[in-house]
């Protein structure tokens, strides 16, 4: 491709174009600034993901304010770096908000953090930066990337195993991989509040953002009941028995056990959980603890960072954001993830994302479709 | 004033506009301080007094001020006292739009139209939409045409609908972003016709095209120091004699009881001296720009033959200084980023509050389809303007435009 003028020459010296992605957070500031030291020639950007920011924040802390977009260009500033705000909004609201909505309503679980780094971040955003001549992209995950002798690249568990990232990043393929840049993994995030402190940056005391940043108020539930609107549906006992009503199967997700408004109590005095959404009968089935017990699941639309596990490969696995990790048996058959678990496992929600592990490296991920669970058959 | 003669276009020292290294085409932005300016303002700025007081220190600032004042009247062809000085070009329209509108509803509560263009600037174009939301107003834009020109007819064809219901009448005098000039003089003679007050924002326009308040026929002209090489921060409202808006700022009662505040002594010195030099260079100026502009113009349509010209082609009906495109199949801040990179400032030319791009409302109000308004960069010289900077423009655009086209392709991939 013809270069540009100005375009820095080939980074033979291990110096990279990088684009840094800017949330307005502390995280992905101190991730640019290390880029910065690192010797990359380093451009600051913002993705605007909300068609309609909001001016101030209101409630829970969501990433898509102009307030968060301000805070970005401050860092970058005083950083040193050029910044920009790239507009996202509709890619975002396609392959993240719609699918959010649209797996609810099949009665899963979505992760749109896992869904926005595989289609957003590192996608959507990757193409056009290296379009634009930029080598990689910079993020402020909490995650390590360990480069192979071979030139080989593997993706690990950050060193802070209470932020650790990698869970999120598992959808990552080889080649997204190649272009990707994690400058936190090495470091707690004590220790990164303290450094933007150092470095003169404001947000070194902000907040962490917890919530889904498409949904600012917190309000899941709400969110969903405005796209989906409401609709009566019965709540039924494993044995079919109606135990009561909701306004709609996706306000449910595998494994609540509050919020079930239901008059009776079951016959043996013992707390009942949700065991299964049926978006078809829009029923809600509920049952004993027991009923949440799985022993194995197979999972769709796998994605390996480099190489898929070996035949009956013995692995860790993670099934939630912030789950633990539990050892099992994996194998992928006709392109699909199966996987047993040593010890059952309560709880696990079709359409989030099983990750796997060999120890700290990241081997992949794929999306829950169905689970084993030898006490139920709902 | 005039001691120190220049030609308008040749590059000052270094020494002086040391970021001057870099190509700077986006003087309609911000323009570099005048010399004249930053002396005039600067003799000023470590002595004491508030304008407004009696005592030697007061009187010394007040007589900073009435000469500046008085300089600015004969650079705007303007009487002294049709001055209000302000805090720059968003105030000024602000207070215009705002406070004709109020007072002529408070004398006829059933003057609520406003008649304004779809082109404005913000300052004017959410002033009066804040009108409609708040205050009654019904806010008609009249129609352009596909450079965004008002035509006298239109302005005509809304009056006579209900001339006794027009609070006022504002449109720019030139745009700027694409830079078009609007025909101020025929549009004020319509609405002085039926006794309308009519409002212009000349801050793009005064230093390029010939600014004359009394000559105009406006009841209001907005200017401001910093787009014609005087200091940030300080702008005027040029009233005429009968026009009483409601103020926007309630205080001292400075500046005929429009505009409160302690006069900026300093600023209103370095703003009259910029103005002076601006208009009294003005004529050679534009032709000096206008030739750098033409060439510029060429250099980008050779180097990308399917970029699109946006606004009137016809140099009398555009700014000399102004030059915009839009380039099919780019986003106009991969634009932005590739030629900043390459060392080139220029801009999109409009607004965006929250940093997220959006297409400019002035290219959809002139027809251009949205996903091209996108597209879109404005190059704007000024006086530290020199031929390097469209010869390094000239080199930098095709290959930028070339991978500013992948990027867009590739946003569509996976």
């Amino acid at each position: 491709m013809t270069d540009f003028p100005g375009a820095p020459t080939t980074p033979s010296t291990g110096r990279l174009r990088v684009l840094a992605a800017m949330s307005g957070g502390v995280d992905s500031a101190v991730a640019a600034a290390r880029a910065v030291e690192a010797g990359h020639e380093v451009t600051g950007v913002h993705l605007a993901l909300s068609a309609n920011p909001q001016s101030f924040r209101t409630g829970a802390r969501g990433c898509c304010t102009i307030e968060d977009s301000r805070d970005a260009w401050r860092a970058a500033d005083v950083i040193g770096i050029p910044f920009y705000v790239w507009d996202l909004a509709e890619r975002f609201r396609e392959d993240v908000i719609d699918d959010f909505v649209a797996e609810y309503a099949a009665g899963r679980t979505p992760n749109p953090c896992l869904r926005c780094n595989e289609k957003i971040k590192f996608a959507a955003l990757l193409d056009k930066a290296i379009a634009l001549g930029f080598d990689a992209v910079c993020t402020g995950h909490y995650a390590r990337i360990v480069d192979l002798p071979d030139g080989a690249r593997e993706l690990h568990r950050a060193v802070d195993a209470a932020k650790d990232q990698s869970y999120v990043l598992g959808v990552l393929d080889a080649d997204q991989l190649a272009h990707s840049l994690f400058p936190l993994g090495d470091t707690t995030k004590e220790a990164i509040r303290e450094e933007a402190e150092r470095r003169g940056l404001a947000v070194a005391k902000k907040p962490d953002s917890h919530d889904i940043c498409f949904i600012a108020d917190g309000d899941t539930q709400g969110f969903l009941a405005k796209h989906l609107g409401t609709a009566t549906g019965d709540i039924l006992d494993v044995d079919g028995t109606k135990l009561g009503e909701h306004d709609g199967a996706y306000g449910f997700t595998i494994g609540q056990r509050k919020g079930l408004r239901i008059g009776r109590p079951a016959a043996d005095g013992k707390p009942r959980y949700v065991l299964d959404i049926s978006p078809v009968n829009n029923t809600v089935t509920v049952g004993p603890v027991e009923g949440l017990d799985v022993t194995g699941l197979t999972a769709i639309r796998p994605r390996w960072c480099g190489t898929e596990p070996l035949a009956d490969g013995r692995y860790t696995a993670q099934l939630r954001a912030h789950g633990e990790e539990v050892p099992v048996t994996a194998s992928v058959v006709d392109g699909e993830l199966r996987v047993q678990l040593d010890t059952p496992v309560r709880g696990i929600a079709p359409g989030q994302a099983v990750v796997l592990y060999d120890g700290t490296r990241v081997v992949g991920s794929a999306t829950i479709a169905t689970t084993e669970r030898p006490a139920v058959t709902v | 004033m005039a001691g120190t003669m220049r030609r308008p276009g040749v590059r000052r020292p270094e020494a002086l506009y040391n970021r001057m290294v870099m190509p700077y085409l986006d003087h309609a932005a911000t323009t570099p301080m005048l010399p004249e300016a930053i002396a005039a303002m600067t003799a000023h700025l470590g002595v004491v007094g508030n304008a407004s007081a009696l005592h030697a220190a007061g009187r010394r600032a007040r007589r900073v001020v009435e000469e500046s004042r008085e300089s600015l009247a004969e650079s705007l062809g303007a009487r002294p006292s049709e001055i209000v000085f302000t805090g720059g070009g968003t105030e000024s329209d602000n207070l215009a739009v705002k406070g004709l509108y109020w007072a002529r509803r408070d004398a006829d509560p059933a003057r609520t139209r406003v008649l304004s263009s779809p082109v404005e600037h913000h300052a004017v174009l959410d002033a009066v939409h804040w009108l409609s939301e708040h205050e009654g107003a019904t806010v008609e834009y009249l129609p352009v045409d596909e450079y965004g020109r008002v035509h006298p007819e239109a302005l005509r064809a809304a009056v006579e609908r209900d001339p006794s219901s027009v609070a006022l009448v504002t449109v720019m005098w030139a745009n700027n972003e694409v830079g078009t000039v609007q025909p101020v003089r025929e549009l004020a003679a319509v609405a002085a016709e039926y006794g309308i007050p009519m409002h212009a924002d000349a801050v793009q326009a005064l230093g390029q095209l010939p600014v004359s308040f009394a000559e105009s026929g406006l009841t209001a002209l907005t200017v401001t120091g910093h787009k014609i090489g005087g200091p940030f921060g300080i702008g005027a409202l040029l009233l005429s004699r009968g026009a009483t808006p409601v103020p926007l700022l309630h205080g001292g009662g400075q500046e005929r009881d429009v505009r409160s505040g302690t006069l900026d002594a300093p600023g209103a010195a370095g703003f009259a001296a910029a103005a002076a030099v601006a208009v009294a260079h003005r004529e050679e100026h534009a032709v000096v720009l206008g030739a750098l502009r033409d060439s510029l113009v060429s250099a980008v349509l050779a180097a990308v033959p399917d970029a699109v010209l946006n606004g009137d082609p016809k140099p009398g009906g555009r700014l000399p200084a102004n030059a915009h495109f839009s380039f099919p199949g780019c986003e106009g801040d991969a634009l932005l980023m590739l030629l900043d990179a390459a060392g080139i400032e220029c801009s999109t030319g409009s607004a965006c509050t929250a940093g997220v791009p959006q297409p400019s409302h002035v290219l959809l109000a002139m027809g251009v389809d949205p996903l091209l308004a996108r597209a879109s960069l404005r190059f704007s010289l000024g006086h530290t303007s020199v031929r390097e900077d469209v010869t390094a423009l000239a080199e930098a655009i095709g290959p930028v435009v070339q991978r500013a086209r992948n990027a867009g392709l590739a946003s569509v991939r996976r």
